[in-house]
């Protein structure tokens, strides 16, 4: 049973480019970190790529917050699309007039202190959201604990929906009394407040978006640091030791149910915190936007970058934004017709995604930079150790 | 009173009962094993030890405290610690990366746990020397000495060993039991499960035998081994 080992086309490339040591990626992040904050002022404050960026990094933050379910922790969640609806629908409750009967104005000033609904300091809504989504994880976590694998996908999966069903239907549905529906279904909520943050200039979607970008990527470092934190910590040691060996893991003591909730608090929060940046940014919260196959492309876009990998998961995000959300509808939309075909090309983006997907996973199936661990698993073949009996938890 | 006390438990997977009202007890510095044939309930009775599948009847006590019911962790942290069936070191990481995971429950300074990770590598130099290489790359045998090793460093005060002789290169095997008895040498209470009963009966000092799911016969080991009903069962001669 001799297998010889094929060396793969990008290991090669590898060997030429050898990998950098401690000392220049520190010199490579700094850099890109510095070009990150100076490249807005590069740009017209709306112009369409500080536009894009923006919400790129809104996709990063929730990559890296997937990223700590489905990478760390190794629980398959398909169903992270409900986190950005929570989010999303906390800045819609909080900072707009939707529930115009109600006046409730929290440490805001200028027009959203005079308008009427409710209004709260934008501040204070990441807060809420991000409680408000860890109790969302946990919630959708509990059912998942018993289970392994693809049955977590499917539970999760289905949570997922119905959070869509009842953003859907929300206009319907009266849960604080007549005159405050859940949500505003498919017309969605709209405006939402624009943020104001001490120190940053007007916020303003429509005339400078310079405040936005500063603010996500703001978000998105802070998602960054709790994320290579985390990693490297003792929960994300137990993580890892989960995603190994269940059996083994509850037999060195640690406590299978409370480092998963873990996980699935922690993950949900970021997505929360995105969602809740996203509606103002946007300016609407509208039923539409959470529909399943935004969890596909979370998903994909961490399994492009490298599970559990943190700076793959950042790349994957931004490739993958860009590709999802500028290179097909923008550049790429007309090309079918120009070959005398009758369809647009973003009609048939989640295909494009599955191709995308395929070819990683024969061409790199670890991802574009991958988890050292993963690279392991996937290159050396060494498997778990052998399933065994179920841990009853 | 005898370390730990194992009255009358009863086990299931689901539906099925595997442990029929499994009795026994372990005092402090013995070694005991129990041996019998597969499916007799020698696994499931550590399992239900340690927490990970607990008894739906009877009742388990360890140096006075009821720990029928509490979860794995807590039954780490009270001083048994479980090297379990089929060894499960975590193949991904290195033999250190899963020595420190032994430890993780343990609030103690960083000193003391390396103090014990080289009390650890002394019990088995093999271990050692490889202690940057994954464990997934290693022999059998080198995986049941880290699986030891790993329920070593949690300091546990009763340790619970599953067929560390399973899959093993028989040279490997006798390093392991004079390891096993090293231990016990230095204060650990074991409680050990075999399938090989010539090893487990040559080490320990009482012997339980299991057959499905029930204690059929309790001894001191010496006597088992010449017990006529016990040598052709499970000693082959």
């Amino acid at each position: 049973m001799a297998t010889t080992v094929k060396k793969k086309p990008l290991a090669a490339l590898e060997d030429r480019f050898p990998k950098l040591g401690r000392g220049p990626q520190a010199v490579l992040i700094t850099a890109i970190a510095i070009f990150a904050v100076i490249f807005p002022l590069l740009m017209d404050p709306i112009s369409g790529t500080l536009a894009d960026a923006t919400q790129y990094l809104a996709y990063v933050v929730m990559g890296l917050g997937l990223n700590i379910v489905v990478g760390f922790a190794g629980l398959l969640d398909l169903g992270y699309v409900a986190f950005y609806a929570v989010g999303a629908y906390c800045s819609g409750w909080l900072m707009s007039s939707f529930y115009a009967d109600a006046n409730i104005h929290i440490l805001v000033t200028g027009t959203a202190a005079q308008a009427p609904g409710v209004h709260v300091n934008f501040l204070l809504v990441l807060v809420i959201a991000a409680m408000l989504c860890a109790v969302a994880g946990v919630i959708i976590g509990l059912p998942t604990l018993r289970l392994r694998g693809d049955y977590i996908a499917i539970v999760t999966l289905a949570f997922g929906e119905i959070v869509h069903v009842f953003a859907v239907n929300g206009d319907g549905i009266h849960p604080f009394g007549v005159g405050y529906p859940l949500t505003k279904g498919r017309d969605g909520i709209s405006p939402i407040d624009q943020i104001k943050l001490p120190g940053l200039s007007q916020f303003n979607s429509y005339l400078n978006l310079r405040p936005y970008y500063w603010t996500i990527l703001a978000i998105a470092a802070i998602a960054i640091f709790i994320s290579l934190r985390l990693r490297d910590s003792r929960l994300g040691r137990a993580w890892i030791a989960i995603r190994e060996d269940e059996v083994a893991a509850a037999s060195m003591g640690i406590p299978l149910v409370k480092t998963k909730l873990q996980a699935y608090a922690i993950g949900a929060a970021l997505g929360g915190v995105s969602g809740a940046f996203l509606g103002p940014y946007l300016q609407i919260v509208n039923a539409d936007s959470f529909a399943f196959s935004f969890s596909i492309f979370v998903i994909a876009t961490i399994i492009l970058g490298g599970l559990g990998s943190v700076w793959g998961v950042v790349l994957g995000s931004i490739l993958l934004s860009y590709i999802n959300y500028t290179l097909i509808p923008d550049q790429l939309n007309s090309v079918p017709h120009k070959i005398g075909l009758d369809f647009n090309l973003a009609d048939v983006s989640i295909g494009i995604f599955g191709v995308l997907l395929l070819f990683v996973m024969l061409i790199r199936p670890e991802g574009l930079l991958p988890e050292r661990r993963r690279k392991i698993e996937l290159t050396e073949g060494i498997g778990a150790a052998e399933t065994s009996f179920e841990v009853s938890t | 009173m005898p370390m730990l006390t194992v009255d009358g438990i009863e086990t299931y997977y689901g539906n099925i009962k595997a442990l029929k009202g499994i009795s026994l007890t372990v005092d402090e510095g013995e070694i005991v094993t129990l041996i019998g044939s597969n499916g007799a309930g020698k696994s499931t009775t550590l399992r239900s030890i340690s927490g990970l599948n607990p008894p739906r009847k009877g009742q388990i006590v360890f140096e006075g405290k009821d720990i029928t019911t509490r979860p794995a962790q807590e039954i780490v942290t009270l001083g048994i610690s479980q090297s379990p069936e089929g060894r499960h070191c975590f193949a991904r990481m290195t033999v250190r990366e899963n020595l420190d995971l032994g430890a993780y429950l343990r609030k103690d300074s960083k000193a003391d746990i390396s103090g014990d990770m080289d009390q650890i590598f002394d019990l088995f130099p093999r271990l050692k020397e490889r202690e940057k290489q994954k464990a997934g790359t290693m022999s059998g045998g080198e995986q049941q000495m880290l699986a030891i090793g790993r329920a070593m460093m949690a300091r546990p005060r009763l340790l619970l060993l599953d067929e560390p002789s399973m899959g093993i290169a028989p040279i490997l095997v006798e390093k392991i039991y004079e390891t096993v008895v090293e231990i016990n040498k230095q204060g650990t209470t074991i409680l050990l499960v075999e399938q090989n009963a010539n090893y487990a009966l040559g080490v320990s000092n009482r012997g339980y035998v299991l057959e499905t799911g029930a204690v059929v016969l309790t001894d001191e080991s010496s006597k088992l081994r010449t017990n006529p009903d016990v040598q052709k069962a499970y000693l082959g001669t």
